[in-house]
């Protein structure tokens, strides 16, 4: 089982979808933040302004234009931030700390904001203002302002580093979720392994339990608690097995020791004998059914499982095609092998002969004479396939499923001789060997198909 | 012959031993791993018959036990067990043949044989002779009163075990084991049809047939009916 990209886990998904919550929330934080703050700064400047206008206007109202004049010159010298500029019609300055005039001035009867030159040490700086302007009497023209410049650097501050951190965050998000989907993915990459492990057929091995005790840990100890259970189920599932089998068997060994003993001793032409020896077959069948029923059990139980080896599947189709050839021929039954490629897996050469058996026997039973039945073992694009084909009656469609179910039989075949299990059997099989067993129709007849995985490719 | 049996289940223990005796053998047994494998260290067996699960110590124990002091005695070992992978775990401790319980005693009289055959060294043959029947090994060729019979090669091993165990009864899970080397309970008659295929090509048109079935067991290839 190979690991899945880190960006292709759940975990980092989660982490991309809070990195873009996170970086929009921070975002939205830093904008109404600035808008708040400028929205502050702004209202104070304007209070100021609009203070100053009314002491300016009050001036006008006593003094004139003249009284105006002196009032601005006063406050321009001695102001922190105040700009004052009173001009003539042409926008030239008559007194005030500003000059010239500014330019790109828009809205003149609302608060309007500009940039002007500040003389400083070396030359003249560009600096922000805010401010309203007054038209007057004659054409002269006044001008109040603040220097807001502070507020603009914050705002410039604002505005570039919005987009800075928000790649920050970002990219921490990223680098930080990447590295936590890093150390969940190897941690779920070691649960996984053991789980493969598992299903493969080792059953002692257990997930490491880190000693942090956080919800992986937790996670680990829960699976290890389930698979001790499931082990212990497994080897009670085996232990029964065992002494059912140990226990039936004893009673049935005793019973034809019995039957045998007393026919060692029977004249072989009396009719006791021939009584006998039919008790004797009673028996044998009594074991075969119970036999097939107890590999059934076995492979459901998934118990045979230590048992598999690479084989390859054609030799084995060859030697039952081989075994069953005379029987096929005395019924007048062609029995055809066809050749294969390459056909390995991981199995169990004994229950797979068995298996193969039983469908080549099934075969030739169902089919009439004349006809023909196929072997055939050969790898295709869904796996190694054993395949046994038949121009017999086939199955109908919806008995399909039901023929692979312990005892079935169908009406067309009650009287013919078997035990029923010959199809529960071969389904038992294919599932210990993960292969499906697949009921087809072969137009006319049966095709039974085993299909097996392909073998793991193991470094041993 | 003698033979050592080692089963705990008395009851199955006394008919193998009557059965055993009756069939001629000599029978010394034990009802527990560790007497078993005393008897079996300390007198000489042709064969041992010993119970997979047995008190005291496991089947699987006494002969891994009797490996490991050198003792080659032929072990056939009897399981209640189920059988899919314990017949493999029996061959690799060290036993040479394995019946699972019920077994047909026709069938474990036949193993034994087979077993104790096996054990007498026999010089490396490379004709094989059973009345007028003749083997050839070397040109894998098969003549009855000098005329030669056609086989096919699987026909040819089947003949071939079948000479070499000549007048002992043969069964038809030990050719399916030994001339197909496959473990498994063919449910229909597949084993008798190549038989009597056999039978056609080397007892047609003679006045006395060789290969025999004994009923209820198996076969027998022999050259007169007295003997046996």
């Amino acid at each position: 089982m190979r690991a899945p990209s880190i960006l292709r886990t759940q975990a980092y998904r989660i982490v991309l979808v809070y990195v873009a919550v996170f970086a929009i929330s921070v975002a939205a934080l830093i904008a109404f933040t600035y808008w708040n703050t400028r929205r502050a700064l702004d209202a104070q400047t304007d209070q100021t302004i609009e203070a100053e206008i009314v002491g300016l206007s009050e001036q006008y109202q006593q003094l004139g234009l003249y009284g105006l004049g002196q009032v601005v010159r006063s406050r321009s010298e001695h102001s922190g931030l105040g700009l004052y500029l009173l001009a003539d019609r042409f926008k030239r300055r008559i007194v005030g700390n500003l000059d010239p005039w500014p330019a790109n001035m828009e809205h003149p009867d609302n608060f309007v904001e500009f940039d002007y030159q500040r003389p400083i040490e070396s030359g003249f700086e560009t600096r922000r203002a805010r401010g309203r302007v007054f038209a007057l009497a004659g054409g002269i023209n006044l001008l109040v302002a603040r220097d807001v410049h502070e507020r603009y650097l914050t705002e410039r501050l604002f505005t570039t580093t919005l987009p800075w951190t928000v790649g920050l965050v970002l990219l921490l998000g990223l680098v930080g979720g990447a590295m936590m989907s890093r150390n969940m993915l190897a941690r779920l990459d070691s649960i996984n392994r053991t789980s493969a492990e598992i299903i493969d057929g080792d059953f002692s091995r257990r997930v490491p339990v880190g000693d942090s005790h956080d919800e992986f840990d937790v996670l680990a100890e829960n699976l290890n608690a389930m698979l001790d259970r499931i082990e212990r189920l497994m080897k009670g599932v085996r232990e029964v097995t065992d002494s059912v089998a140990h226990d039936l068997r004893t009673p049935l060994n005793r019973l034809r020791n019995r039957l045998e003993a007393t026919l060692r001793h029977l004249d072989p032409a009396s009719a006791e004998t021939t009584e006998i020896e039919a008790a004797v077959a009673e028996t044998d069948s009594l074991i075969t059914t119970f036999n097939a029923l107890l590999l059934i059990a076995e492979a459901d139980a998934g118990v045979t499982r230590g048992e598999m080896a690479p084989i390859d599947l054609a030799p084995i189709a060859e030697d039952m095609a081989e075994l069953y050839a005379p029987l096929a021929e005395e019924k007048g039954v062609a029995l055809k092998i066809e050749p294969a490629g390459a056909t390995m897996i991981d199995g169990n050469r004994s229950l797979i002969s068995q298996a193969l058996a039983n469908l080549v026997d099934n075969a030739i039973k169902y089919t009439p004479s004349g006809g023909q039945v196929t072997v055939t073992a050969l790898e295709t694009p869904d796996g190694v396939e054993l395949r046994v084909a038949d121009s017999g009656p086939g199955i109908p469609l919806d008995e399909r499923a039901r023929v692979v179910e312990r005892f079935v039989r169908l009406e067309a075949s009650r009287n013919s001789p078997g035990t029923g299990l010959g199809l529960s059997l071969v389904a038992a099989v294919a599932r210990l060997h993960d292969a499906k067993l697949l009921l087809q129709d072969n137009r006319p007849g049966l095709r039974a198909v085993m299909r097996f995985p392909r073998p793991a490719p193991r470094a041993r | 012959m003698r033979i050592l049996v080692v089963e705990d289940d008395l009851e199955a223990q006394r008919y193998l031993v009557n059965g055993l005796k009756e069939a001629g053998h000599v029978v010394d047994d034990a009802a527990d791993g560790e007497t078993g494998l005393t008897l079996a260290l300390s007198r000489p067996y042709d064969v041992a018959i010993i119970d997979r699960m047995l008190p005291k110590m496991d089947g699987l124990k006494v002969v891994a036990d009797m490996r490991e002091h050198s003792n080659v005695t032929p072990v056939l070992f009897l399981s209640a067990l189920s059988e899919v992978d314990d017949r493999v775990k029996g061959l690799k401790a060290g036993g040479d043949d394995y019946l699972t319980k019920p077994y047909a005693f026709v069938e474990l009289l036949a193993r034994i044989d087979a077993l104790m055959r096996r054990r007498s060294p026999q010089a490396v043959k490379t004709r094989l002779q059973v009345g007028d029947l003749e083997l050839d090994l070397l040109t894998r060729t098969a003549q009855r009163a000098g005329a030669d019979i056609d086989l096919q090669p699987r026909e040819f091993r089947l003949l071939e075990y079948l000479m070499r165990h000549a007048s002992q009864v043969v069964t038809r899970t030990m050719l399916l084991e030994s001339v197909w080397e496959y473990h498994f309970d063919p449910q229909t008659n597949v084993i008798d049809v190549h038989i009597s295929r056999l039978r056609a090509k080397i007892d047609k048109g003679f006045d006395t047939a060789l290969l025999h079935t004994v009923r209820g067991a198996g076969y027998m290839i022999r050259a007169t009916r007295t003997a046996a």
